[in-house]
This record gives structure tokens, sequence and C-alpha cells, in this order.
């Protein structure tokens, strides 16, 4: 259950075929597969030589242990999952923290200068909420996760709700890449995999801008191959 | 036609340019669908914005009569004539007309400003102008403003046929090709309805991706090699002749495969939880005046009648119900004032389901929905009619508007199904159910509570007051996601939900045991795989003989039809696959 680093999104789909699929697959299946496969893996390592990303790793660090309930009745799924950089903890603490001084500071000024006692009340909910997220943030971000299937992208996100998400490649109706002026600062992004079901709601937060743009144009090669109708 | 093409698309340009392909000739019915520009019905102007023309009009009428009488004819009215002196003085436009002796000014100014409107109207019909070739359907509008908007036709999710009361009493009809995006479809509004449905049975052909000519010898209304003035010649003719002769132009149509008497439809109105609520309000009103408060009862007026509008009006558009299949997808067809008609291609319905609220169940009647694409903009508020497959109907009707959802389930699934899937739970019961230990999260219905997969299809059973089956093909499955909270995993559940296009339709369940589910997550996450590289629906025809089609066609309509979408996916087994995906990367 541990993130395999040297495993690049591009190289991935290939070994967890082979590791990652724990229910034998439908031979006929097996068969069918292949020749897709073996096109994706082509058009993979010919985007490779063209932006030599298929031998580089996804750059910066990553967290390498996933944060899962306690508790067998959990939900578990096989295969190496990769996690996001634990920058993304950094700038989530900076961008709340901010909002959380302004918070007390607005409270501060208004009991204290202004004598307006009952600020204490939304001041101190809003307080408490922010603080408890910050405090469970570092564990959810070790949380979340994801797997790059031979056919389907699995999402993972949640320790005490835990939320698993299979979508297959060729649902993709396109990649957001976002990433604001401290995530820039850091150098990461969030990616959204849209799909044309609102709920589907793939977002993975915390990505090396690098990573992120590789696995967006890994995601739009393998979509390519496999599309489908809507 | 390219760019350097003239706006009016005059009968100068007879050959299509160059990257459009006309749509092989073979295939079109409709001269109105040879790969050039068409203009709409001539009546377009009066029905778009007209009426609202001579409405105004008429209520200037209206408010001037008066004023008119007494100039043009005052002898009608001599004791009104009195009145004018004390209209002189009050800078009225008509006084200062008279005063001055300004009428032919006042004539012409008037008729100048008809004139404009009129030309502006003509002027907007003969810009607004459509074409169907062998790739999309196009429409191009707008004189100051153009916009052209061009629709793909292996993303038509659908193609209705509006035809609203006066449009209906002038012969016309609203053709609407669906897309799949907010605010995507392409409207033909108007065409007369006789071209409406031969232009509607191209754009499905062509749509349906067939190569081949299909039996039966060419339709009359072939283009002719005098061109396209000829052809406008023959259409406006034919419109001409069909405003005379009536307004139903009589076009072949399929017989239902659901019958709903009207007597079932309006009970089933009445048994709807609406009444219980209207009952409840009455005893409360009862109560309340029986204490002296009868002032209750004025409150309660605009109630009733909101209730009864309600009713007649959902009545009323459910009424003249019919269900039927057609090669290129099932025609769906109700509304007594507006009557509105839409084809559904095969493969287009992201979602079922069955559903019978308690107060149906002593009569056993059931409600279908499903979810798809219907293109409207958010503020459409009609989108509700396009997703209510079956308003009511029984055991029987639902099985078989099923078949005709799902055409390549095998029978005896179906009838699996339905003793199981709406009736169940039942004895030697193949749904993977709520596990005992966890009844106290659905206590009413836990027994009932599971889901099944099944070949190409993914059932989700649930609730015993509302019983409800959703019906998911595999092959539009969005994604499947697993949801699990801290109480699910203290009793070692799970919760599931199936993410498809939006819709009435919520694939959700509760409860399911924790191992069943990840097996089920697996196995969807594959399955739907599989089913999206066997899908050939967005082309349902293609390699299709032209004579399994007219079979199609020709198939009894009291039966359950055959499976008119690609025959090889009939048939469908993991086998097919490798053939499928092969064709898939080409």
């Amino acid at each position: 259950m541990t993130n395999s680093p040297e495993a690049t999104p591009d190289s991935n789909p290939a070994s967890t075929a082979t590791e990652g699929t724990p229910l034998p697959e439908p031979p006929a299946a097996e068969a069918g597969a292949a020749p897709t496969r073996a096109a994706a893996r082509a058009a993979a390592e010919a985007a490779g030589s063209a932006s030599d990303s298929s031998s580089v790793t996804p750059s910066g660090e990553t967290f390498t242990r996933l944060v899962e309930p306690r508790g067998d009745a959990r939900l578990v799924l096989g295969g190496g999952w990769h996690q996001i950089s634990p920058k993304y903890v950094t700038v989530q603490f900076i961008s709340m923290g901010a909002v959380l001084l302004l918070v007390v500071a607005a409270m501060l000024v208004l009991t204290l200068v202004m004598h307006q006692w009952w600020a204490w009340i939304p001041g101190g909910i809003f307080t408490v909420v922010l603080v408890w997220t910050l405090a469970i943030l570092p564990r959810q971000a070790r949380a979340i996760g994801y797997q790059l299937r031979q056919d389907d992208l699995v999402f993972r996100r949640g320790i005490l709700w835990q939320r698993f998400v299979a979508v297959p490649y060729g649902r993709m109706q396109l990649i957001d890449i976002t990433h604001g002026p401290l995530d820039r600062g850091f150098g990461i992004a969030q990616l959204k995999f849209v799909t044309a079901a609102a709920a589907t709601g793939v977002v993975i937060p915390g990505l090396e801008q690098s990573t992120a743009e590789t696995l967006r144009d890994h995601l739009v090669e393998v979509a390519e191959s496999r599309r489908t109708g809507l | 036609m390219t760019g350097a093409a003239p706006h009016v698309p005059g009968p100068q340009s007879p050959a299509p340019g160059g990257g459009v392909t006309a749509p092989p000739t073979e295939l079109v019915r409709s001269p109105l669908s040879d790969g050039e520009w068409h203009r709409l019905h001539p009546l377009t102007p009066l029905l778009r914005g007209g009426l609202f023309l001579i409405v105004v009009i008429g209520v200037v009428i209206a408010n001037l009569r008066d004023r008119l009488v007494v100039l043009f004819l005052p002898w009608f009215a001599p004791d009104l004539v009195d009145e004018v002196p004390e209209w002189e003085g009050s800078g009225d436009p008509i006084d200062f007309i008279v005063a001055n002796n300004l009428y032919l000014v006042a004539v012409l100014a008037v008729l100048g400003i008809l004139i404009v409107i009129v030309a502006v109207f003509y002027t907007s019909w003969r810009f607004h102008t459509f074409r169907i070739t062998g790739d999309d359907v196009e429409v191009r509008s707008g004189i100051l403003f153009r916009t052209q908007r061009r629709a793909p036709l292996d993303r038509v999710q659908g193609v209705n046929l509006t035809r609203p009361m006066v449009a209906r009493l002038l012969g016309t009809a609203k053709l609407e090709v669906v897309g799949a995006g907010a605010d995507a479809n392409v409207k033909l509004e108007y065409l007369s309805t006789a071209n409406a449905e031969a232009v509607r049975a191209d754009i499905l052909r062509l749509a349906s991706g067939q190569r081949l000519a299909a039996s039966g010898a060419p339709a009359p209304g072939q283009p002719q090699p005098g061109g396209r003035v000829a052809a406008l010649g023959q259409t406006v003719g034919r419109e001409l002749t069909g405003l005379i002769e009536g307004p139903e132009a009589p076009v072949a149509v399929p017989e239902s495969v659901v019958n709903i008497p009207v007597g079932r439809l309006v009970l089933s109105h009445v048994l709807s939880m609406s009444t219980v609520g209207l009952i409840v309000a009455l005893v409360v009103l009862g109560i309340g005046a029986s204490q002296g408060a009868a002032w209750m009862l004025f409150g309660f007026v605009p109630a009733i009648i909101g209730f009864g509008a309600f009713w007649v009006r959902s009545i009323v558009r459910s009424l003249r119900y019919s269900i039927a299949p057609t090669p290129d997808g099932i025609r769906i067809t109700f509304g007594l004032l507006t009557t509105i008609t839409e084809i559904i291609p095969p493969g287009r319905i992201h979602a079922i389901e069955v559903t019978q609220p308690i107060l149906w169940r002593p009569a056993g009647w059931w409600l279908i929905r499903i979810n798809r694409l219907t293109g409207k903009s958010a503020t459409d508020g009609s989108v509700d009619q396009f997703t209510t497959v079956l308003p009511v109907g029984t055991q029987a009707d639902v099985q078989r508007v099923l078949q005709l959802l799902q055409p390549d389930v095998p029978d005896d699934e179906w009838t699996l199904i339905v003793r199981e899937g709406m009736l169940g739970p039942q004895d030697g019961d193949t749904f993977t159910n709520t596990p005992k230990r966890a009844w106290w999260i659905r206590p009413l219905s836990y027994r009932r509570n599971g889901f099944r997969l099944t070949g190409n299809l993914l059932l989700m059973r649930r609730g015993v007051i509302w019983r409800k089956l959703v019906i998911l093909p595999l092959a539009r499955l969005q994604s499947i996601g697993l949801y699990q909270g801290p109480l699910d995993r203290l009793t070692r559940v799970t919760s599931a939900r199936a993410h498809v296009v939006q819709g009435p339709v919520y694939a959700h369940l509760a409860a399911i045991d924790r191992d069943a589910a990840l097996a089920m997550f697996e196995d969807v996450a594959r399955g739907a795989v599989r089913a999206a590289q066997t899908d050939r629906t967005h082309r349902w025809a293609e390699g299709a003989d032209a004579s399994s089609m007219t079979d199609a066609g020709a198939h009894g309509a009291g039966e359950p039809p055959a499976p008119v979408d690609a025959p090889a996916e009939a048939s469908a087994n993991r086998g097919a696959v490798g053939s499928a995906s092969g064709s898939d990367d080409a």
C-alpha cells in the first residue's frame, strides 16, 4: 500500500496492469484489450520521446505513506497509489492560516475596540472550524491517491469518509489544470478530470506542475485511444 | 458552400462547395435534405413573432377605438362626439394630427412602419436557412448579427418534433435536433408537418451511419435537375395544398406498444401524493371551519384552483401517449394540445428508473423515467417532458417499454428483472442485498435494498414505500464511486453511487456489504470499459444490413421488437471485444 516512487504516470499503466488487477480478467477481454493497450503504450512512448518525460520521475517529492482508516472494514484496493506533493499542505496552511488571522483580527477589533461582544459567537465558531480543518489537513492530504490502471483512473480520498471513484479513460471530456498564485509560487497545480456526469468529481490537488502536465498529456492520449460515445 | 458564398442562398449557387459532402441521394427522402441551403416554412415569421405583432396592433386599435370611431364614423356614436372638446387640449398625438390636418402624413407614417416591420420579418426569414449534409445539420440566421450553428450527426441525442396548437392549425411543426450540452439543440422552426417528418427521418438515417440504400423505390421528391428553384416551388406548392387540405398531413405512424386508457391516466394522477396533501389540507380546513374560523375557506380557494390546474395540465400533457419502435430508435409521442414526438436513437439513454409509489401498488402501476442528454438551456422548463418515458403502465407495459429502451438484453433476463427487480425480493433472489447486520441503515427496505450486475447492465433495487429499480447500461456509465462513513465502517458496509448524466434518476445504493461492494466496484469498472469498447451506437446502423433494417421497421408493433441497434452487439459477449477494439483504434 505504498507509493512506488520510481513509477511515472506513463510507465505505471503497464506495471499496474500486471500487479493491480487482483481479479482474473476474462481471457477474451484480455485478448481484445491487448491491441488497445499496445497502441496506448506506443502513443505514450512517442510522446515521451518528444518531451522526454517517460524517463523522468515526477519531479519533487510526494508523500510515501498512505493514511488509511483503522478497522479492517475499510475500503481497500490493490495496486500502488500515487500520492500528492507535501507542498500542498504548506500551501493550504498558508492560505487558510491567512484567513484564520484575518478572522481573529476582525474579531479582536470588533470586541476590544468597538465593544461588539456578540462577535465572539460567529468568530469563535469560524475559528474552531478553521483550526480543526488545519489540524486534520496533513492526514487528509496523505489519504489522497490515484492509480493509473490499464483502462481506468482510480481516485481515492478521505479517511473518516472514504471515497473511491473509478473512471474509464474513454469517458474523459476534458482535463482542467488550475493553479493559483500561491500554488505557482510553490510549483503545484490541481488537476480535474471532467466527464459527462457532474457527480464524478475527480479532483487531484497538490500535484507538482510538471507531474500535472505529464499526467494531463498522458490522460488525453489514452482517452484518445479509447474514445467512445458519451 | 464556402465562406465566399453570398449571404442570401440564392438560386445562383446550386452546387455544394468544397468540403461539404452532400448526403447520398439514396439515403434521403426529402428534397430539403440534399446538402444545400434551404429556407424554413413561409409562415415562420408569423408563427415566431408575427402573432405578437398582431396582438400589439389589436391592443392599439382597442385603445383607440373611441377616437377612431369619432374620427372616421362619427354618425355611429353621436354621444361620443360631444366629448371631443374634452380631448382637445390634452396634448394627445391624435388630436394634434386632427388639429393640424396631418392625415396623409400620419397614414404614410403608419404604412411606413408596417412596411419596415414586414420587410424585417421577410428578410429575417430569407436569411434564416438550414442545410443537412452527410455529416451535420447546420443553421444560419440573423441579418446584422449572423449566427451559424453546426451539429455533427454522430452526436445527435434525439430529434423531437413539437407542434404547438397554433402551429398545428397551420400544418407546421418545430423540429429540434437534440445535442449533448447545455443549450446545444439545433432548432428548425417551422417546417410543414410532412416535411418535418421527412427531414427527421433523413437526419436519423444519416446519423445512423447507414451507407447502404434501403430497399424500396426512391421517393418522388428527389432533387430535380431544374435545381433549387424548382424544388422550392414544389415545396411551397405542397405546403399550400397542405394548408388547404387540412392541418394534419397523413404520416405513417408505427403502432404503439403501450396503450394507456384515459381512465387509468386520470386515476393515476388522482392517486398521488399531492392528493394526500389535499385531503390533509381539507381535514385541517374542516376542523378549522367547525371551530369557527370560516375565513380559512377563502384562503383555500386558490389552493383548490392550483391543484385543479396542475392535474389538468399534467393529464393533458400525457394524453395521446404512444411509444413505438422505429429503425432509428424509439418514437415517443404525447400531448393533446401541444403534441411532441421524439425519436431517441439507440444508446442515448444513460439511466432508467422504474418506480412505484405505494398508492399505485394495489393497481399495479409503474412509472418509467430516464436520464438522457437533453441539450436544453438551463432556463427551459420543459425538460421533464422528455424524461418520463411511461407516465403510468402495468407490469406488462413496463416490460415492453424496457425491451424497447434496452433492446440488446436477452428476453429471459427481462423476466428475471421484472420478477425480482421490480417485485422482489423473492425466493432464490439473485440480487446482492443489504446484510442483516445493517438493517438499521435501511430499517424498512433492507430486505429489498440490493444490486445485481448482468452482462451489460447494473441494476439497483431499493425502496419499499416507493419501490424503485434503477437500470444502468454499463456502456453509458461515466464512473462508479464507493463511499464509506464511520458508521458504515462499523457495520462493514458501503454505499455505492453510479455517476451518470444529469436527470431525474439518482443511481445511489446504501448499505452494501463491503466485500461485495469492492468486488462490484472492480467488476463494474471493467464492465464499463468493455461495454464502451463494444458500443457502436453513435453510428447505430453502420455495417447493418439494409434488409434487416427494413425488417425491423416492419416488425409487428404488438411484439417486442427485434434488437434494431447494432446487431453485432445483440449477441453481446466478451468474444466480440477483439474485433471491436481493433476497429476502435482505426
